[in-house]
């Protein structure tokens, strides 16, 4: 059987993916593609994501190589001009004339173009192509205002794109009277619009261009309101246009406003010719949409492999990506009629809108919209398809269970789906399916990702298949080892004891004693910590180095384009004018980049390998040390002025932040620790929001402990209030050790409290009340551990045989890498992008 | 180091035994090429690779972590975005689309060791990009 492909987008390759896998080689025996396009297919849903720094390479779907490996033809760059459906065969634009038994048609669609005056100018884009963003890109450099017509997915998202392209000035034009018409309502549109004029965004409803003004170049656009805006650079995305005309030429039937014409088996009115993906017209709809691509390749994968599979129509919900506003719809997300009920839930403050659409005997949800906060998208997209009971309060599914028992299971988790139930919709991977592989032994993610390709996609159903595999794990009844990988067979925590009482001192030993193989970039970092929470030995020695990740083994942090950044210690944010006059001859002596951090202290970047022992020795000689900003360590402990000077202190905040930052540095954990100490509730060193935090009270301190910035924010929870200084030591101790013995490998504070068994009150049970009789011992490490401080910087510098080490080429230790670039930015040197 | 080796190969002189820490990689300038080696002395072995990390054309591999697989296949990860790569023939195990590193084969003789070099590696670019 010879089957030909027209069209290598992203449902023309996944068909080829899914014939390869189902196929038996004896009945297919040739497999040819033709694609318009000049590079093999990629990704479009994430075209976006060229402008934040992705190149062609890394969005393609398979390389060139891998169509070769399995025996499929592939010409690119050729279109096909036309079939001959008597002869079967088709004629490309190079010439190529071929046979096919199947013809498959893939040809997508293009951006619907509404034919506006002056829609020839330079400087107007559409957005479907690579080719189009890179003359998006070209034109962005000289552009200052921007518009997009069509506020739906794609203009939005084309809209993100020129403000990344630095065209922040810009413009949506809407002809309906709400963004998004098609997938969300009134309020909710209300609320988007809102949150994309606050990035900057300026959005026009009820709009109806009637011109483009300009000569050659695009200067404007003119309205049908007689209003008219300048802008110098116009993309229009205000719909797709079917590409048909093909099919048409060939005499298949197509549809009225454009589409090939499709049955139940995606098959044309010609039975030996189908359409799949965009192109295709299946009961008077096109699917904009991968996801319904995907599986009409599928039904015909299928069919062609001698199986049977029916396509049967496609759900729409979709999710904004990227543009910074989380926006979701699902089901239905308009019905009302006389046995529907809407539950409605909106915060004009924070810019959150969440409706949804639940049948009259409160039972079933039919669709729904989410404004602002789409987090439990999957879970309710999933709820809907497969038609889960809902709790006896539908609303605890946006609103989560409010009252009653802390936690109690809103009904809707993905324990109660279906095994029918379509996890993964990128690829079509089913709850039974990931359930059946886990038994079958894939019993981690990535296994799972392996073997099924379930959340290789858009990656959106990862924490599903994450709780479905330890779920069914747990159901197995095995014991679910938290493994840190594959060289041991213990969690961190296991590891931790049992190097403490075999005494293991290096990576070697621990992995010869309790695990296998040779180690990996996962558990050597992770041991490498637990042996220097233990002994505290120099990181660098013998044995220990081996183990360290990358930023520890050069204590300094790599650098875009392969230099370093030094960042000396300034303990509590307090430093002397001596100490600033040094760091800027440091900086100028070595040409470095200098930057206040956000942990109040100066950063110098642009440090090749080879000068950081000569940098560390003149900090050293001016009294400075490392600031560990390399380690999984204690960081800063930022301090606000307090009583020294401000007219609402308590207590000398900024002694006790020196005192403290200086009692725990170098301390090693499983993941960086900050802290913060405010001298009163105004709590300017944002103590809330650190690993541990202090705040002066009139009777003492009150003591914050778990909390986090970075992606995930937390406010800390309080642990004791108006403590004394030595009590709040003691329990900080006591806290740090605890967290150090049993957190898993790189978890923070904040995530090892929220998976604690009894939370903050068993937390509280430990530290105050000695409920493990542990307290003691937790005190004698961080004794023992504080005897045995050195600064690792200063052990390097006075030490010639590590300090050799501190060189770019073995054979040339005073060469400096070549490759290494700058470039100038304000007056400072930066680091050259990178490609 | 399973490629055959044709009379064409040229040992380079890299460094000495001791200039390479246990268990630890090293660069190597060679002309206007750097070359990363690693001493895996855990496994008695001694690795090449091409230094520059394909990924983001980071002059880097040296600096990464070495171990090995399941399958006990030795391999380094680059220190940028822990990608990470066979030590045997480079291919890229973390991400089948990731180019191939270069790889060569080297030998220790007493103190001394030596990086091959084929004909075709003189002729490449310089960097490879
Ligand atoms: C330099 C600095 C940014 C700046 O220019 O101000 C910075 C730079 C980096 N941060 Fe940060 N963070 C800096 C303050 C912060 C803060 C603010 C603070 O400490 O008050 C936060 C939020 C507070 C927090 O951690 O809870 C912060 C949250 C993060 C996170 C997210 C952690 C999390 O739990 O979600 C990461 C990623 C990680 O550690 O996994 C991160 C990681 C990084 C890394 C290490 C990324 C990397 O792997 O290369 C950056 C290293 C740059 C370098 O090589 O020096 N950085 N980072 C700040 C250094 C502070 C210092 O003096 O040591
Ligand atoms: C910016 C952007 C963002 C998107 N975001 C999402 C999203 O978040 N979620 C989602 O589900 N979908 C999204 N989509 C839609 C998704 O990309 C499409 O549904 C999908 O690409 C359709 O695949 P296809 O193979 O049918 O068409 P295409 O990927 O367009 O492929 C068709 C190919 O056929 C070629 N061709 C046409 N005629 C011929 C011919 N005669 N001979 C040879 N070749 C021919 C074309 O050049 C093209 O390469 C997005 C699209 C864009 C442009
Ligand atoms: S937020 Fe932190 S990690 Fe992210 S770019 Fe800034 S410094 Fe780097
Ligand atoms: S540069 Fe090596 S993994 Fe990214």
């Amino acid at each position: 059987m010879k089957i030909v492909i027209i069209g290598n987008g992203m449902v023309g390759y996944k068909f080829c993916e899914k014939l390869v896998a189902k196929m038996n080689r004896t009945h297919v025996n040739s497999i040819t593609v033709f694609g318009e396009e000049i590079r093999p297919a990629y990704d479009r849903v994430h075209l976006s994501e060229f402008f934040a720094g992705k190149t062609a390479d890394d969005l393609t779907m398979a390389p060139k190589e891998w169509y070769a490996e399995n025996n499929i033809t592939l010409h690119l760059g050729d279109p096909i001009q036309n079939i001959d459906r008597e002869n079967k065969t088709v004629h490309s634009y190079h010439g190529i004339t071929i046979q096919y038994d199947y013809l498959i048609i893939a040809t997508g669609s293009a951006a619907f173009v509404p034919s506006i005056p002056g829609v020839e100018k330079k400087g107007v884009f559409i957005y479907r192509t690579i080719e189009d963003l890179e003359m998006m890109t070209d034109h962005a450099k000289k552009a200052k205002t921007g518009a997009v017509i069509g506020g739906g997915l794609l203009g939005l998202e084309a809209a993100k794109a020129m403000i990344d392209l630095g065209v922040t000035d810009t413009h949506v034009i809407e002809f309906a009277q709400r963004l998004m018409p098609r997938q969300i309502d009134d309020a909710g549109s209300d609320i988007l619009q809102a949150k994309l004029e606050d990035l900057g965004l300026k959005i026009h409803t009820n709009k109806n261009t009637l011109e483009i003004l300009g000569g050659d170049t695009i200067s404007g656009m003119l309205f049908s309101d007689e209003t008219h805006i300048n802008v110098d650079m116009l993309v229009i995305s205000a719909g797709i246009k079917p590409r048909d005309e093909l099919a048409k030429l060939s005499g298949l039937e197509t549809g009225q406003r454009g589409g090939i014409v499709v049955n139940d088996h995606m098959q044309t009115n010609d039975p030996f010719i189908f359409a799949i993906g965009e192109c295709a017209l299946y009961k008077g709809m096109i699917y904009g949409l991968v996801a319904p691509g995907y599986e009409m390749a599928d039904v015909v994968a299928t069919k062609l492999t001698g199986g049977e599979k029916a396509f049967t129509g496609y759900d729409m919900s979709t999710k904004l990506k990227l543009i910074g506003v989380d926006v979701a719809s699902f089901g239905d997300p308009f019905i009302s009629s006389d046995d529907t009920k809407s539950i409605v839930f909106q915060d004009a403050v924070k810019g959150i809108y969440k409706r949804i659409n639940v049948s009259q005997d409160g039972k079933y949800l039919l669709g729904g919209i989410l404004v602002g906060d789409a987090e439990e998208y999957n879970m309710l997209l999933q709820t809907t398809k497969n038609k889960v009971i809902l709790p006896p309060h539908p609303e605890d599914v946006i609103l989560g269970s409010r009252g009653g028992s802390e936690g109690a299971d809103t009904g809707a988790g993905v324990l109660s789906l279906p095994e029918a139930a379509v996890i993964c919709s990128c690829e079509g991977i089913t709850k039974g399916n990931i359930c059946e592989q886990v038994i079958d032994g894939a019993e981690t993610v990535d296994a799972i990702k392996k073997c099924t390709k379930a959340g290789t996609g858009c990656g959106g159903c990862v924490p599903m298949i994450k709780d479905l595999v330890l779920n069914t794990l747990k159901s197995q009844g095995k014991y679910i080892r938290n493994v840190i990988c594959e060289h041991f067979n213990y969690s961190r925590q296991e590891i931790f004891d049992l190097v403490r009482i075999k005494k293991l001192k290096t990576y070697d030993a621990v992995i010869d004693e309790i695990g296998k193989g040779d180690g990996c970039e996962v558990c050597k970092p992770a041991v490498a910590s637990i042996l220097a929470s233990l002994w505290n030995d120099m990181v660098l020695n013998k044995g220990l180095d081996t183990a360290q990740d990358s930023n520890d083994r050069y204590l300094a942090n790599i650098q875009k384009g392969g230099t370093y950044s030094v960042v000396p210690r300034v303990a509590g944010g307090e430093i002397t004018p001596d100490a600033l006059i040094l760091i800027g001859q440091v900086a100028k002596k070595y040409g470095l980049y200098t930057k206040i951090t956000g942990g109040q202290r100066i950063d110098m970047f642009g440090a090749h390998v080879s000068d950081l022992p000569d940098i560390w020795q003149e900090l050293i000689e001016g009294g400075m040390e490392s600031g560990h900003a390399y380690g999984k360590s204690l960081r800063t402990v930022k301090s606000c002025v307090g009583s020294t000077w401000c007219r609402f202190g308590l207590h000398d905040s900024v002694s006790f932040a020196v005192q403290i930052e200086n009692r725990y540095k170098g301390l090693r954990a499983p993941h960086k620790i900050k802290s913060g100490v405010s001298g009163c509730v105004r709590e300017c060193a944002e103590a809330q929001t650190k690993d541990f935090g202090l705040i002066a009270t009139e009777k003492g301190w009150n003591l914050f402990v778990c909390g986090n910035g970075g992606s995930k924010p937390q406010h800390a929870v309080l642990l004791a209030s108006d403590i004394d200084e030595e009590t709040v030591i003691k329990y900080i101790d006591r806290f740090l050790m605890f967290y150090i013995r049993t957190a898993d490998p790189l978890t923070r504070t904040a995530t090892w409290l929220n998976k604690m068994d009894g939370g903050i009150n068993y937390l509280k049970n430990v530290i105050i009340n000695d409920s493990l009789g542990i307290c003691e011992e937790l005190e004698q490490d961080m004794q023992r551990f504080l005897a045995t401080y050195t600064c690792e910087w200063k052990e390097v510098v006075e030490n010639p045989e590590l300090r050799k080490r501190f060189t770019h080429f073995v054979n040339a230790p005073k060469e400096k890498d070549p490759t290494v670039k700058f470039e100038t930015v304000r007056g400072q040197k930066n680091a050259a992008d990178w490609k | 180091m399973s490629k055959t080796l044709t009379e064409t190969t040229t040992w380079f002189l890299a460094c000495k035994t001791s200039d390479v820490a246990e268990n630890l990689g090293a660069c190597v300038k060679y002309k206007d090429d750097q070359i990363a080696i690693f001493n895996f002395s855990r496994r008695g072995e001694w690795y090449a690779t091409q230094n520059l990390c394909p990924h983001r054309m980071q002059m880097a591999l040296s600096r990464g972590m070495i171990g090995s697989t399941l399958d006990n296949e030795p391999k380094v990860a680059c220190p940028f975005h822990k990608k990470t790569f066979s030590l045997v023939d480079g291919h890229c195990i973390t991400d089948e689309h990731e180019c191939r590193l270069k790889t060569y084969p080297v030998k220790v003789e007493g103190d001394d060791v030596f990086i091959g070099i084929s004909q075709d590696d003189i002729n490449m670019d310089a960097y490879g990009f």
